[in-house]
């Protein structure tokens, strides 16, 4: 066994400059990952980075791990596919709100199904940034952005309600700008064996004048009390042990149900959901291996399937 | 001496056992020796409309079913509406007694067109009777069995519930069909035990089988005999699907994904039935295969897994490449080795999804936006179709690109009886890996080199942390809008179409049928040539020479080998499953040479060796049109 040499945050960051607006919350995200990344203690070419396409799907050329950046909403398949065919890999998937959950809704609600152990960071800033200032999945009804014409006359998805649905046995959250409990909340999620979705509020400052930074450190007017919590302070546990019953189960799930119906004056940040209880994806399969001998031959032998098919 | 060739049909309702009555036949047909190639037609539904099976059987493997088989087997009223105009002179038809009383007002899946066409041929008031009277009179004979009477006698027999004994329909008329032409009543009952492993079941058919062949011969049917080889070798009975899966098998497949789609979905069942592939070293494979949500994400979760170096691939159909368009243009971009099993149906759009068509030629060859190399092959028969499938991984792998394994419909109900396959033939070539220290500098996923092919780097090997992406990009993946380094990038990519087909045998590329100097020039591809050598085989009969070229990689096009081909021919006939000649316009942009002739068919059904004949005959005679197609007028 080699001894794993001991990683800092550098051992993951590129030469790239990143080309993000400055104030942007995806460098919050970035250094997260890093920290994260180092803190798992796996070297970089056994780390894979996937990102869709808009301003989060840059993220994997500012690290030095393998980074793929595949197309507009497709980064779970592609994430999926090589980590089944290699399960040796830590595999990342960075998607915008736009990316995942619009063009890539359809993969969103079925990347969960099979709990292959991945982890999804889904940056969600309300708007489609690359594209200058449109409504994403997330803007809310009525809200309008400055580059808008029109107020949004659609409603909002709930990333993470909607993740639950769709059996992510792993559902964070955290904030751009509180960058030590982001690379914590990264570093679970990577921990996780299974799905795991990690939504990150991220303000754009370029294009949402709505979910600013400033209004994300909003305390409320009456209580005092800040917009962004930690559920954990408030005595709330997400782990659903591996052995749960169905009662247990659904009364966490219901709990996390309810807390993440939760948003406007109060937003909480933390660990929703740890489910144990539902089985891993089976590592044993796939894997790079020979397939031939060193002349070219073949190495399957297929008489024992032939010996089921043959006739007499 | 060469032996005929015998043609049989069922025919009868989705649901009443056709499938099974076929692979029961076939069966019985591979068990005395002799070899079969099958062809199921049938509708998208579940139950009740009509669908039948053609078997051609003969000690040489027959290449085509016939659109006028020998021997008609109708296990109801509607195959005989449907059929019966179609049989010719010296055809024998086997029909249930009940069904001759039927009127064509009673049948409610037939098509109004074909009721009204039946009116016009036959007039008003048109019973199965009229029309036995009429197939009669042109030399068809009919053998008409009290069939509800002859499974009384069996229940009887058996001391078994009557209604039990009707659903062994199938095996009665496949036994009745099988004692006239004189198959060995034995080498039905192995094959039934086969297909039936419950034992209530087997003393039911066993019993069924026995009481036709006794019935046959008490009414003294004019029964042949079927000449069988001495020795028979073991065959497999397969169509293409199972063919290229067991070819994928063979090539090491490390992961398939699929969506289900007609009429792709059967390669992908048949490889989650052997989750274990023996290995002759050590562990065996365990290919993995992935149903996901959508065309898209099959296409993505293959060239995720591709870019960790195992062997990836996906099978659909039309409607599925549609959706995969542009993950396949991702792979080009990223110079990714990928297999996509292309099981073409009747288009456009939903089209005909259990009819074939060549339909999607030129969609393969172009889909996707920009402009990126791409390998396009067509594999003509289920043996093909296996070394076909272990070969387009290679091509995949030597020039780094996607390659579209072309097949169709036709392939993938087209049950052959052949010999093993030989897994070790076509060699593995899997091009250029590299192998990076660790500690080197950031490795170089699109590094130029001298033959344009950069070494391919799989994801999770030491030292081989790298980007890929599928915006421009210089060597080290890193995106660039660099004019010249975006040129360098294009001619990059592009240049391996010349490779390939300066690098591959021609033997890979095209191959030749018929004597090298016969006059008469037939081009195609796919599934066509199995009709066409059936076609020269009879116009041989009649005096005319002809010979086919077969193209089988059709992207890059093998221009040079096809002129090479063309040379010496005095008459040209392009033929496709499709209504726009597509071989035909490539072949015309890629070599300029104008086909003198084309015959097409695009009714959904497929060619047939006897009706091309006919067409290619009327060419040989000079009485051929310039553009002929094939139909299918009453069926």
């Amino acid at each position: 066994m080699h001894e794993q040499p001991i990683l800092n945050a550098k051992d993951f960051q590129s030469p790239q400059a990143a080309d993000w607006c400055a104030g942007c919350g995806d460098f919050g995200i970035l250094k997260a990952i890093q920290q994260a990344l180092a803190a798992l203690g796996r070297p970089p070419e056994q780390v894979a980075v996937f990102g869709g396409i808009g301003c989060s799907g840059k993220t994997p050329y500012y690290l030095s791990s393998s980074g793929i950046h595949t197309l507009h909403g497709r980064v779970l398949p592609f994430a999926l596919g090589a980590k089944l065919a290699n399960p040796a890999l830590s595999v990342i998937a960075v998607a915008g709100d736009g990316d995942g959950l619009s063009i890539g809704g359809a993969h969103f609600i079925n990347a969960a199904r099979r709990n292959i152990d991945i982890t999804y960071i889904l940056y969600n800033n309300g708007v489609y940034g690359l594209t200058k200032g449109q409504a994403a999945p997330t803007l809310h009804l009525g809200e309008q952005l400055h580059t808008m014409a029109l107020p949004s006359d659609q409603a909002a998805l709930n990333p993470l309600l909607l993740a639950l649905a769709s059996g992510y046995s792993w559902l964070g959250r955290g904030y751009a700008y509180e960058g030590k409990s982001l690379a914590r909340l990264v570093e679970q999620a990577l921990r996780h064996p299974g799905t795991a979705i990690l939504e990150v509020l991220q303000p754009c400052p370029t294009y949402n004048r709505i979910q600013t930074r400033e209004w994300y450190s909003e305390t409320h007017p009456q209580s005092g009390e800040p917009r962004l919590y930690p559920l954990a302070e408030h005595g709330y546990d997400g782990l659903i042990p591996p052995d749960a019953d169905t009662t247990t189960i659904q009364a966490k799930q219901a709990a996390c149900f309810a807390r993440l119906n939760e948003w406007g004056e109060h937003i909480p940040l933390g660990v929703f959901l740890e489910d144990l209880s539902r089985p891993a994806y089976p590592e044993d399969g796939g894997g790079n291996r020979a397939i031939a001998d060193p002349a070219g031959k073949s190495l399957a032998r297929l008489e024992g399937i032939y010996a089921q098919l043959q006739i007499p | 001496m060469s032996h005929p060739i015998i043609h049989w049909r069922i025919g009868g309702a989705q649901g009443s056992g056709i499938d099974k009555a076929a692979q029961l036949f076939a069966r019985a047909c591979v068990h005395s020796g002799l070899a079969v190639l099958g062809q199921r037609e049938y509708h998208s539904n579940i139950a009740g409309r009509h669908s039948y099976f053609d078997i051609a059987l003969g000690v040489e493997p027959p290449t085509s079913v016939a659109e006028y088989p020998q021997l008609l087997v109708a296990m109801d009223g509607e195959s005989l509406f449907r059929h019966l105009p179609m049989m010719r002179s010296g055809t024998t038809v086997i029909a249930n007694r009940a069904s001759l009383g039927l009127t064509l007002e009673k049948l409610p899946y037939l098509d109004a067109p074909l009721r009204e066409k039946l009116r016009h041929d036959y007039g008003n008031e048109l019973s199965v009777q009229k029309m036995i009277d009429s197939a009669t009179g042109r030399g068809v004979t009919c053998l008409s069995v009290d069939i509800e009477g002859e499974q009384a006698r069996i229940a009887e027999q058996l001391e078994r519930p009557s209604k039990e004994v009707k659903r062994a329909l199938n095996t009665l008329m496949v036994a009745l069909g099988g004692a006239l032409l004189g198959l060995g009543e034995r080498a039905l009952q192995t094959a039934m035990t086969k297909l039936f492993p419950r034992p209530e079941h087997r003393q039911l058919n066993a019993a069924t089988i026995s009481h036709a062949y006794r019935l046959a011969e008490a009414q003294n049917w004019p029964c042949g005999e079927l000449a069988a080889p001495a020795r028979a070798p073991a065959r497999l009975l397969l169509d293409a699907t199972q063919s290229v899966a067991l070819g994928k098998l063979a090539a090491g497949l490390g992961l398939q994904s699929y969506y289900p789609i007609s009429p792709a979905t059967e390669e992908s069942s048949f490889l989650e039935r052997y989750p274990s592939v023996a290995s002759r070293e050590g562990e065996p494979f365990h290919p993995r295969i992935i149903q996901v949500e959508d065309e898209i994400a099959a296409l993505s979760v293959a060239a995720g897994a591709a870019l960790t170096g195992v062997r990836a691939a996906t099978a659909t159909s039309g409607p599925g490449l549609s959706l995969m368009a542009e993950g396949l243009g991702w792979a080009g971009m990223n110079e990714l080795p990928l297999v996509i099993t292309l099981y073409q149906r009747g288009g456009p759009s939903t089209g005909m999804p259990t009819r074939t068509e060549q339909g999607d030629l030129l969609f393969a060859i172009h889909a996707g936006h920009g402009e990126f190399p791409r390998l396009v092959m067509a594999s003509a028969s289920t043996e093909e179709a296996f070394y076909d499938a272990m070969e387009a991984f290679n091509y995949a792998e030597r020039f780094d690109l996607p390659v579209i394994h072309l097949l169709d419909k036709m392939l993938t109900t087209s049950l052959a009886s052949v010999l093993p396959f030989d897994s070790q033939r076509v060699p593995i070539e899997r091009g250029r890996i590299a192998s990076p220290a660790a500690g080197e500098a950031r490795a170089r996923p699109f590094q130029f080199t001298s033959d344009g092919l950069s070494p391919r780097l799989p994801l999770g090997q030491p030292g081989s942390a790298h980007w890929r992406t599928g915006v421009e990009h210089g060597e080290s993946g890193l995106v660039t809008e660099n004019p010249q380094i975006r040129e360098r990038m294009m001619e990059k990519r592009a240049a391996r179409l010349a490779m390939i087909l300066d690098e591959l045998p021609e033997e890979a590329m095209l191959r030749h049928y018929g004597e090298a100097d016969a006059p008469l020039l037939l081009i195609s591809w796919g599934s066509n040539l199995g009709a066409i050598q059936d076609a020269i085989a009879r116009l041989e009969k009649g005096g005319h020479r002809a010979r086919a070229v077969q193209i089988r990689i059709l992207w890059p096009f093998p221009s040079t080998a096809v002129e090479k081909a063309l040379a010496g021919a005095q008459s040209t006939v392009v033929v496709e499953a499709n209504h726009s000649a597509q071989l035909a316009s490539l072949l015309q942009s890629q070599t300029g040479h104008h086909p003198d002739h084309l015959v097409v068919k695009y009714s959904g059904r497929p060619i047939c060796g006897d009706a091309l004949a006919e067409a290619l005959e009327l060419i040989a005679n000079g009485n051929g049109e310039a553009r002929m197609v094939l139909k299918n007028p009453y069926e």
